[in-house]
């Protein structure tokens, strides 16, 4: 039997914040991603980039506050820190495309050893399509990483060989944050960077199917 | 003398005919410029092909106009969201023609067009299903320094429908918050851009500094009543 804990999900959003540094542009992707908000260390200044042409985006407003003038990429009421600023979508998109943002953070279906990323579609039959700006997240950082769960709900890796999901991007992701191990992507395959305790490696590889080097 | 502030939201709309190419600011019900919408739906001109972040939000707005099956293409990033049902049941009866584009690539086929670029490379979904064109065909790419891109062109509007906040006679324009989104660079890329504004001012009162949108980009300016900005997009828990 396993003897190692998953990091819940507020575990992950704290270990992905503790590799963002002071001064970063960052973009926080729907879903997951925004949690890691919560846990920036105190005293660092971070500005996070909102696609919708906001930077320096601050925290949900307070009931009775919300103004839908000033929303996030996910549509919900948000707030505007002391230096932040409005821009029009092609301003906050070359930020992106440009390399202007430090690190972009986003969720994902699938992941490829060597960064292929599959966050925008399952490609099911019937289904509408959306993007957004997930593809442009993907390549326009300076950092892709990804935050998600190890495994799917069956048990399947989501770290994989060669995605079965369409693509979003080729060798962009970085980094994979998962709730049992931190994994670099690199042109060689899968590096670990750290995992829960209790896990050993041979265990890691075994989940994953593909090698991790250390 | 250059006046371009017209007295109701039909005058500012007349003369849209059928077929055109609409570009509707707004992302989510941010800076969506209902008012206009609606008066477009007034106005009856069909088979059009909207350009706008998304796909509707509700009954109301671009949904609305969906709904009158006045649009016969559109062309956006994220149709689907938590309250899209108008579009989602026109696309699956196939009853309106959807092309996906990615939201920075939407953005800057607008801006192309506006600043007459004639197509340009973006890296963003190079080796993805959407660097392809609509007949399946691979769009052109290329290897420039170590990196690869695809060709995309720009995307001209024919009427740009914008939501800003202040303007003035000459067609300056500035805009609210997150609002502003689309409308700068769709004012742009359109023949005729048409705007709302909350307050019209005197000429020489709008700061220079501080003007987003100036009146070169813009051809018509309506002044409506300030309502605030419904939520729309997200499943809502409360």
């Amino acid at each position: 039997m396993s003897n190692y804990t998953k990091r819940t999900k507020q575990e992950l959003a704290q270990r992905v914040a503790k590799d963002i540094f002071d001064g970063a542009y960052v973009n926080l992707g729907i879903g997951q991603p925004t949690l890691v908000a919560n846990y920036l260390p105190e005293g660092m200044e971070v500005v996070l980039h909102s696609e919708n042409g906001i930077l320096g985006m601050g925290e949900a407003p307070l009931t009775g506050e919300e103004d839908y003038d000033l929303i996030n990429a996910g549509k919900q009421p948000v707030t505007l820190l002391a230096g932040g600023a409005y821009f029009h979508h092609a301003d906050s998109f070359a930020m992106m495309r440009g390399g202007h943002l430090d690190i972009s953070v986003l969720g994902a279906f699938q992941v490829s050893a060597t960064g292929d990323l599959a966050n925008w579609s399952t490609g099911e039959a019937g289904a509408i399509p959306a993007v957004g700006g997930a593809m442009d997240l993907a390549v326009g950082a300076k950092q892709t990483w990804v935050m998600m769960d190890l495994l799917t709900k069956k048990g399947d890796s989501k770290v994989v060989q060669e995605c079965s999901y369409p693509l979003t991007g080729l060798g962009c992701v970085k980094r994979i944050y998962s709730d049992l191990a931190t994994l670099e992507c690199t042109t060689e395959g899968l590096k670990l960077i750290d995992k829960v305790d209790g896990l050993s490696k041979e265990e890691l590889e075994r989940l994953i199917g593909l090698p991790v080097h250390a | 003398m250059i006046n371009k502030i017209c007295k109701s939201i039909p005058d500012a709309l007349s003369g849209i005919k059928d077929g055109s190419t609409v570009l509707i600011g707004g992302f989510g019900t941010a800076g969506i410029p209902n008012e206009l919408i609606d008066g477009l739906i007034q106005h009856g001109a069909r088979e059009l092909t909207v350009v706008n972040n998304n796909a509707g939000n509700g009954d109301t707005g671009l949904a609305a106009l969906l709904k009158a099956g006045q649009v016969r293409k559109i062309i956006c990033s994220f149709p689907r969201q938590a309250d899209s049902y108008v579009f989602d049941e026109l696309y699956r009866s196939g009853k309106i023609e959807l092309e996906l584009v990615p939201q920075g690539n939407l953005a800057e086929r607008l801006r192309a067009a506006g600043a007459g670029v004639g197509a340009f490379y973006t890296p963003t979904g190079f080796g993805t299903e959407l660097a392809l064109n609509s007949d399946g065909t691979p769009k052109e790419t290329r290897h420039i320094n170590g990196k690869d891109y695809v060709l995309e062109y720009p995307i001209y509007g024919d009427v740009a429908l914008i939501k800003a906040e202040t303007g003035d006679r000459w067609g300056n324009l500035t805009f609210r918050k997150a609002a502003r989104n689309f409308g700068p660079v769709m004012a742009t890329a359109a023949k005729c851009t048409i705007a709302t504004v909350h307050e019209v001012v005197e000429l020489g009162k709008m700061d220079p500094e501080s003007i987003v949108t100036p009146g070169i980009f813009v051809s018509r300016i309506v002044e409506i009543e300030r309502v605030a900005t419904q939520a729309g997009g997200f499943k809502q828990t409360a």
